[in-house]
C-alpha cells in the first residue's frame, strides 16, 4: 500500500520534472542515489560541526585562560588549520594514515582511518574546530571586563562565571559567524568526494562520468543552494529568537 | 629523516624543483584571478547599490548563487560546461568540432566568479560607509560621476574594504588547491605526483601544507603594510595624538 503510494508519488515527481524540461530518464536512474548523497553530506557536516563545536570550547578557553604553553598550542593549532587548504589537510590525513597502517593497527585505530568517510569527518572536525575556536574566542574577548568582575564580586567560581555569564553572551555574539561556518562546511564537504566519499558531490561526479550530461551538475547546484538557503533561514529565526533581548535597541 | 629531506632536493632524484614549479603556478593562478575577481566584485557591488531594480536583482542572484555553491562544483560547472558550450558553438561552424577549454583559464574563471561574489559584499559595505555628502561635495565641485567615484569615493572605500578584501585573498589562495582536481599542475597536484612515486604521502602533504602556510604568512605581512598605508591619513581616538 505505502509502496504503491510512494511509487506513484515518484512517478508524479518525474512527470513534473520532465514537464519543466529536465531529463526524467536520468533522474529515474540517479535520483535515489542523489538522495543518498545528500544524506552522506548531511552526516559529514553535522558530525564534524558538532564534534568541532565540542573541541572548540577547550581550545578557545586555553587561548584566553591558559599559560604560555596552552596558549601557543591553541594558537598554532588554529593557525595551521586556518592557513592551509582543507583539500591538503584531507589528503594529509587520508593518504598519510595509509602510510602509518602498521602503527595504527597496533594501537587499534586502523579500522577508523581505513574508511574514507571517517577520514573526511576527522579532517573536517579538526578544521572547523579551529574556525569555531576563533569565533568563540572573539565572542568572549568582545565582552567588557566588568562581566568577569561582576561575577567575581558575586563570589562565583571561575567555572560558574564562564558557564553562566561569559559563554551565553559569547555564543550570542558568535551566533551569526557560527551559522556562516555551518554554511562553509556544507560547501567544503564537497571536498570529501575527492577522496572517494559518495556525498552529494561524489554522486554527481559519478552520474556525470557515466551519462556525460551537464544537467546533473545543475541538480547538484540546486540541491546545495537549497541546503544553504535552509540553514540561512533557520539561522535568521534562531537569531531573532535567541537575541530577542537586543532587538528593541536596534 | 635525511632520506626524506633528500627527496626535496632540486634535481633529477629530488622533487624540490617540481614542487617549487607547482607553488609558482599556484601563486600565478591566484594573482591572475585577483584583478578579475575584484573588478567584477566591484561592478556587482555598484549594481547592488544602483537605482535599477533589475540590476539589483541580477546582482543579488549572482552573489546568492556563487556564495552558496561549493567552489568545487563551480569549478566543474565552468570547466565541463564551458567545454560543452564552446564545442556546441564551434559545431555550428565546423561539423563535429570540439574545443578543449584551457584548464588554467577555467580555474581563473571559476575562482574569479567566487571571489567576485564574496568581495562584492565587502565592496558594498565599504561603499555604504562613505558618507553621501562626499558624493554631493564632488558633484558640487563639478566632477563628473566617473571622476567623483575615482577621486573621491574609491580612495575612501578602499580603506574600509581592505581588511575584508585581505580575507578574500587568503580564502582565494587556499581555494586554488581545488584546481588540481581538473589536472592543473599546481602545488597540490605536483605534490600528489611526488607522493605517487615516492609513497611518502604524510611527508609531502605536510610540506605542501607548510608552503601554503608560508604564503598565508607572507600575504598577511604585506597586507598589514597595505592597511597601514591605506589608513595613513586617518586619526583615531586614543593613542598618541
Amino acid at each position: 500500500m505505502i509502496m504503491s503510494l510512494l511509487a506513484q508519488a515518484g512517478d508524479g515527481f518525474l512527470w513534473l520534472m520532465s514537464a519543466i524540461g529536465l531529463n526524467a530518464d536520468l533522474m529515474d536512474r540517479y535520483g535515489l542515489r542523489f538522495l543518498g548523497g545528500i544524506w552522506v553530506t548531511l552526516q559529514l557536516v553535522f558530525l564534524s560541526v558538532g564534534i568541532g563545536a565540542v573541541l572548540s570550547l577547550p581550545l578557545a578557553i586555553a587561548r584566553i585562560e591558559g599559560g604560555k604553553v596552552a596558549r601557543s598550542v591553541s594558537f598554532g593549532y588554529s593557525y595551521f588549520f586556518r592557513g592551509t587548504p582543507l583539500l591538503a589537510q584531507t589528503f594529509l590525513i587520508y593518504y598519510g594514515a595509509g602510510q602509518f597502517r602498521q602503527p595504527l593497527t597496533d594501537i587499534g585505530l586502523w579500522w577508523f582511518f581505513r574508511d574514507a568517510f571517517n577520514c573526511a569527518v576527522f579532517t573536517f572536525t579538526l578544521n572547523t574546530a579551529a574556525y569555531q575556536c576563533e569565533i568563540l574566542r572573539g565572542g568572549i574577548q568582545s565582552l567588557p571586563v566588568g562581566q568577569t568582575e561582576g561575577g567575581k564580586a558575586m563570589g562565583l567560581t571561575r567555572y560558574q562565571i564562564y558557564r553562566t555569564i561569559l559563554l551565553p553572551q559569547a555564543y550570542a555574539v558568535g551566533l551569526r559567524p557560527l551559522g556562516n561556518e555551518l554554511i562553509l562546511m556544507i560547501k567544503s564537504s564537497a571536498i570529501a568526494s575527492v577522496v572517494t566519499v559518495y556525498d552529494l558531490m561524489g554522486v554527481t561526479r559519478l552520474a556525470f562520468s557515466r551519462s556525460y550530461d551537464m544537467e546533473v551538475y545543475l541538480w547538484a547546484a540546486a540541491l546545495y543552494l537549497l541546503m544553504v538557503e535552509i540553514v540561512r533561514r533557520v539561522w535568521n529565526v534562531l537569531e531573532r529568537r535567541l537575541n530577542r533581548h537586543q532587538l528593541l535597541s536596534r | 629523516m635525511l632520506d626524506l629531506l633528500r627527496l626535496l632536493s632540486f634535481g633529477p632524484d629530488g622533487w624540490g624543483d617540481e614542487i617549487a614549479r607547482g607553488a609558482l603556478l599556484t601563486v600565478e593562478l591566484a594573482l591572475t584571478t585577483l584583478p578579475f575577481g575584484f573588478a567584477l566584485g566591484l561592478a556587482v557591488a555598484l549594481a547592488k547599490d544602483s537605482q535599477s531594480r533589475a540590476l539589483r536583482a541580477a546582482a543579488d542572484t549572482f552573489t546568492t548563487v556563487f556564495r552558496g555553491l561549493p567552489e568545487l562544483l563551480t569549478l566543474f560547472i565552468v570547466y565541463y560546461g564551458g567545454q560543452m558550450l564552446f564545442s556546441r558553438v564551434a559545431g555550428y561552424f565546423v561539423e563535429g568540432a570540439t574545443i578543449e577549454v584551457n584548464q588554467f583559464l577555467a580555474g581563473v574563471a571559476a575562482l574569479g566568479l567566487v571571489l567576485a561574489a564574496f568581495s562584492s559584499e565587502v565592496f558594498l559595505a565599504a561603499l555604504r560607509a562613505v558618507p553621501g555628502g562626499q558624493k554631493e561635495a564632488a558633484a558640487a565641485l563639478g566632477l563628473s560621476r566617473f571622476n567623483a567615484f575615482r577621486l573621491v569615493v574609491f580612495p575612501q572605500l578602499w580603506r574600509v574594504a581592505l581588511p575584508g578584501l585581505s580575507n578574500n585573498w587568503m580564502v582565494l589562495m587556499k581555494d586554488t588547491s581545488l584546481v588540481s582536481v581538473i589536472a592543473i599542475n599546481d602545488l597540490m597536484r605536483q605534490t600528489a605526483i611526488a607522493v605517487g612515486v615516492t609513497k611518502q604521502p604524510f611527508f609531502f602533504y605536510l610540506v605542501a601544507c607548510l608552503i601554503y602556510l608560508l604564503f598565508s604568512i607572507a600575504s598577511s605581512l604585506v597586507l598589514t603594510k597595505a592597511e597601514q598605508r591605506a589608513n595613513r591619513g586617518l586619526k583615531r581616538a586614543g593613542g598618541k595624538a
